[in-house]
């Protein structure tokens, strides 16, 4: 039986961790549960639901500040930030249609617990970057905090660092402080046609080192183009440019821009809103979502060297059928594999681990993401430090116990 | 190892010579076997890598806070990961104590040497080791220095952000340390939010990679708590640094009030306005004078606070953000306001500012200089209550301040040769910190803690939260080796803090808690 336990401040989150430490229960963390099918396919006693701590408790936008409760919806604490003309600037995603869930549905807290951000992560950092201060309830069911509500801040160690990423294996989230930026007053996209790979890679590395101040360079294949309605028309790969910010600004980038990519392609433009959409789509990884054509297929997310994506994707694609989705200047692959019952992992570490960079198995089945690491096996001693580190905080592994690795 | 050697701090009953700051008790074994020590470690780094000899030693008897000093037991100068690693195994094994230090530029004495320990220097680790524009990254050696980093990719146009006003001297691997910042943090981040990867030594000579060239960790973000941990984690051999493309432009405004509510009203409004400038400083008046008065950047002298906003961007981007800035200053009250129409111009503005802390060594013997850091919209009150406190302490202080991100710099006057000085201005600092966190700030934006700030971090702090802090640090210093003395106020064996208190059956809830 999989008791939930559903706490509504910090004193109950305590008293549930403390339960399991007693009765040597081990409990599965969520927020609302929308990444719950992300990481190690592993058993657990109770249900921690931290959906019940809800609410925003701070937000003062002339200090680019607000704290919440870890529960709180992201879609709130979007709205509350875009009434003040400003968002979260680490763009968090939303799964939902990735993983065949709900959509919209996130938490701030298992946004942070994930640390997975948007396309504008080359210019403005991950979630990690935005995370200012915490206060959490360990594995040894004590609460403690770090950081603050200012950005600056080198008091103590930076376990917001740690907390993020760390997919609840740590401690369980009780508050989050987050900076809080100006959204962009307007924004548009340049796409450059009909690249291959290697071009792409190529065309983005030098878009990048501009003037063009760009804040998200993404790559399309052709197939994976063709499911975005921004990008289908012209029916072939499409590489595309962000430029965000105040009009006269975009406009003086779109020159330079233009300038430098017209030899490479013929170009096209999106406009604010079909900009806005297009965005979204690459966010969210919609072209490989669990109800269209990529939806039975395995799932990676690599993380390499910009200049490296295009080698990864193609020996990728040389060894299967592989689609394969750019984001990060070509630093961030979504490579979408036939389905499989190791689901092609020797392939895809080794391929990695020649380029640098890690990878992460994000949608496979459960009988899969049981026998194979989703997350990238570490050398033996960053595996003790991790085990020391994990057990520093949950030496009994009460919390998310074995999502991560074996004993993590 | 010797057990009481590390579970209390120092008495003054107990303690020699003048040091004002209580540290670890001497472990009077490893002082015995000094020359067997020195011996081993000249094995490890042959040559002068190793020095023993007072007068060798003295340079390095403390950092950029100079009221602390302490000769080192032995100084070591590695120059490769292998010695390194070697080192450091060897101190493991012994329970001999080791200080890392970069340039020894700290303000808060992190690199304050222990008269039993190890100073183990990082300074012959100074080559760049490649620069990569196609991914936009720098690999460095930890004893390069801040601005090496930059001069070195500037011919191409790049920079790399964080410039912390040591920037000639400092070096990255401190900056690592303390997660050093700068006049930039608000739009471009600290040390932490420059760095993809590094490679690391534990104390026990076991040599880890974080990251590397690609975005963010495959798992725990160790990177992340190494980074500002002040040399008590572990000890940086490699850093990979983001390097960005230079700004089209820039240009500054320096805007002066009477009021430095006025001054902290616009500072408000710009950021509500959506604009986030490249710098934004502000000085009161003591220190728009003391500049003024020594590099001549044309300052007025008749206003409370002075801010200069610098942006930064393509050129059309600039000049119309500029111009709304003028506006905000004018419905702000702003008595002056000029723009920069040159690069000339825009240098001398800052002139003053890059200058404060000299500018104010010519008007006082001597000078703390503090950091805490508050919410931005506090400054009023905080600026305030200093005025009081310094009528109290009867003690002069000037503010330079990183308005931006809310970082504080109060400068306060004092002489160490008038007796009671000095512990007034300690008494004064102090006070300032508590009242920084008080107002919902914390006790350090971009100093560290070391052991200037040591003894305050209970005042932001409870017991649990120090605990889950140090008990990280046992994860990598099992006992407790690397610059013990430093960041935490008590010092605990790690056997006691590991311990786990679970009474089976004797809980309040021991059927499952419904809520």
């Amino acid at each position: 039986m999989n008791d939930n336990l559903k706490p509504s401040d910090i004193t109950e989150v305590e008293q549930a961790i403390q339960w399991a430490l007693a009765g040597g229960k081990t409990l599965e963390v969520i927020g609302r549960g929308t990444k719950r099918a992300i990481g190690r396919a592993a058993q657990w006693d109770a249900t921690l639901d931290l959906s019940g701590l809800s609410g925003v408790t701070l937000y003062e936008p002339e200090e680019l500040v607000l704290s919440a409760k870890a529960g709180t919806p992201l879609a709130e604490i979007e709205a509350l930030v875009a009434a003040s003309k400003q968002e979260l600037a680490f763009e968090p995603v939303d799964y939902g249609a990735l993983l065949g869930g709900d959509i919209g549905a996130g938490t701030i807290g298992g946004a942070i617990a994930a640390n997975l951000s948007g396309p504008r992560r080359i210019k403005a950092g991950a979630a990690r970057d935005h995370f200012l201060g915490v206060n959490a309830v360990s594995g040894r069911g004590e609460t403690f905090k770090s950081g603050g509500r200012v950005v600056k801040n080198v008091t103590g160690y930076d376990l917001c660092k740690l907390m993020a990423g760390s997919w609840g294996t740590l401690a369980a989230m009780t508050g989050v402080t987050i900076k809080t930026l100006p959204k962009a007053e307007t924004e548009a996209t340049i796409l450059v046609l009909d690249l291959n790979d290697v071009m792409a890679r190529k065309v983005m590395t030098a878009a990048l080192g501009s003037f063009g101040d760009v804040s998200a360079a993404a790559h399309l294949p052709a197939a994976v183009a063709a499911r975005i309605a921004e990008t289908a028309a012209a029916q072939t790969a499409t590489t595309a440019f962000r430029l965000e910010g105040v009009a006269p600004s975009v406009a003086q980038r779109r020159t330079i821009l233009e300038k430098l990519l017209s030899p490479f392609g013929s170009l096209g433009t999106l406009a604010e809103a079909s900009s806005r959409a297009l965005w979204r789509a690459v966010r969210d990884v919609t072209p490989f979502a669990a109800s269209g054509p990529a939806g039975a297929r395995d799932l990676w997310r690599i993380s390499t060297a910009p200049s490296r994506g295009s080698d990864v994707g193609r020996a990728l694609a040389e060894a299967l059928d592989a689609e394969i989705l750019y984001d990060w200047g070509g630093g961030l692959l979504w490579a979408a594999l036939p389905a499989a019952d190791g689901a092609n992992a020797p392939l895809v570490r080794s391929t990695v681990a020649a380029a640098g960079g890690h990878a992460t198995l994000i949608r496979a089945p459960a009988a899969v993401r049981a026998a194979v690491d989703v997350f990238t096996p570490e050398p033996a001693p960053l595996a003790a430090l991790t085990s020391r580190v994990h057990k520093s905080f949950d030496p009994l592994g009460v919390l998310n116990a074995g999502r991560m690795w074996a004993g993590v | 190892m010797t057990g009481a050697s590390f579970s209390r701090y120092n008495t003054a009953e107990n303690q020699e010579g003048p040091m004002p700051i209580l540290m670890p008790l001497a472990d009077e074994a490893v002082l015995k076997r000094r020359a067997e020590i020195v011996a081993a470690l000249k094995r490890i780094v042959p040559g002068e890598g190793v020095m023993a000899s007072e007068e060798a030693m003295r340079p390095y008897e403390s950092d950029g806070l100079t009221a602390y000093r302490q000769l080192p037991m032995v100084v070591v100068l590695p120059e490769t990961t292998a010695q390194v690693s070697a080192v450091l195994g060897y101190c493991h094994r012994g329970g001999i104590k080791v200080v890392p230090r970069g340039a020894g530029t700290s303000l808060s004495g992190g690199a304050l040497p222990l008269g039993d320990g190890v100073l183990l220097g990082m300074a012959k680790f100074n080559r760049i080791r490649e620069i990569d524009f196609d991914n936009r990254v720098a690999v460095v050696e930890p004893g390069v220095t801040n601005l090496a980093v930059s001069q070195a990719v500037e011919q191409a146009g790049f920079y790399y952000a964080p410039d912390p006003s040591s920037q000639i001297a400092c070096t990255i691997g401190g900056n690592v340390a303390e997660n050093s910042g700068g006049v930039h943090c608000l739009k471009y981040g600290m040390t932490t939010n420059n760095l993809l990867g590094c490679e690391l030594v534990l104390i026990t000579g076991e040599v880890v990679r974080l990251g590397g060239k690609h975005y963010d960790s495959g798992g725990y973000d160790l990177m992340g708590i190494v980074t500002g941990s002040e040399g008590l984690l572990c000890v940086v051999t490699e850093v990979t640094v983001r390097i960005l493309k230079k700004p089209q432009s820039a240009r500054a405004a320096l805007i002066g009030f009477t009021a430095s509510e006025d001054g902290g009203e616009c500072v408000a409004r710009i950021i509500g306005a959506g604009i986030i400038p490249g710098g934004m400083e502000m000085m009161d008046r003591p220190a728009i004078h003391a500049t003024e008065e020594f590099v001549h950047a044309g300052y007025p002298l008749d206003v409370e606070a002075l801010l200069i906003v610098e942006l930064d961007g393509p050129r059309d981007e600039v000049d119309h953000l500029l111009e709304r800035v003028q506006d905000i200053a004018k419905q702000c009250r702003a008595v002056t306001c000029r723009v920069s129409n040159s690069e000339e111009e825009r240098v001398l503005f800052w002139a003053g500012r890059k200058a404060a802390f000299p500018a104010i060594g010519r008007i006082s013997p001597d000078y703390f200089c503090m950091d805490g850091t508050i919410p931005r919209a506090k400054l009023p009150l905080v600026l305030a209550r200093m005025k009081e406190m310094s009528a109290k302490y009867d003690l002069r202080v000037a503010n330079v301040f990183h308005a931006g991100d809310g970082n504080l710099h109060p400068l306060i006057l004092y002489d160490a040769n008038k007796p009671g000085e000095l512990e007034r201005a300690e008494q004064f600092g102090a006070d300032i910190l508590r009242l920084c966190v008080e107002v919902g700030g914390v006790l350090t934006g971009e100093h560290g803690v070391g052991v200037e700030k040591r003894d305050l971090m209970p005042v932001m702090f409870t017991e649990d939260d120090l605990n889950a802090q140090q008990r990280l640090k046992c994860a990598f210093d099992d006992k407790s080796l690397l610059n013990p003395g430093k960041v935490f106020p008590t010092l605990h064996r790690c056997a006691e803090l590991g311990r786990m208190h679970v009474h089976e059956g004797r809980v309040a809830f021991p059927d499952i808690p419904r809520f």
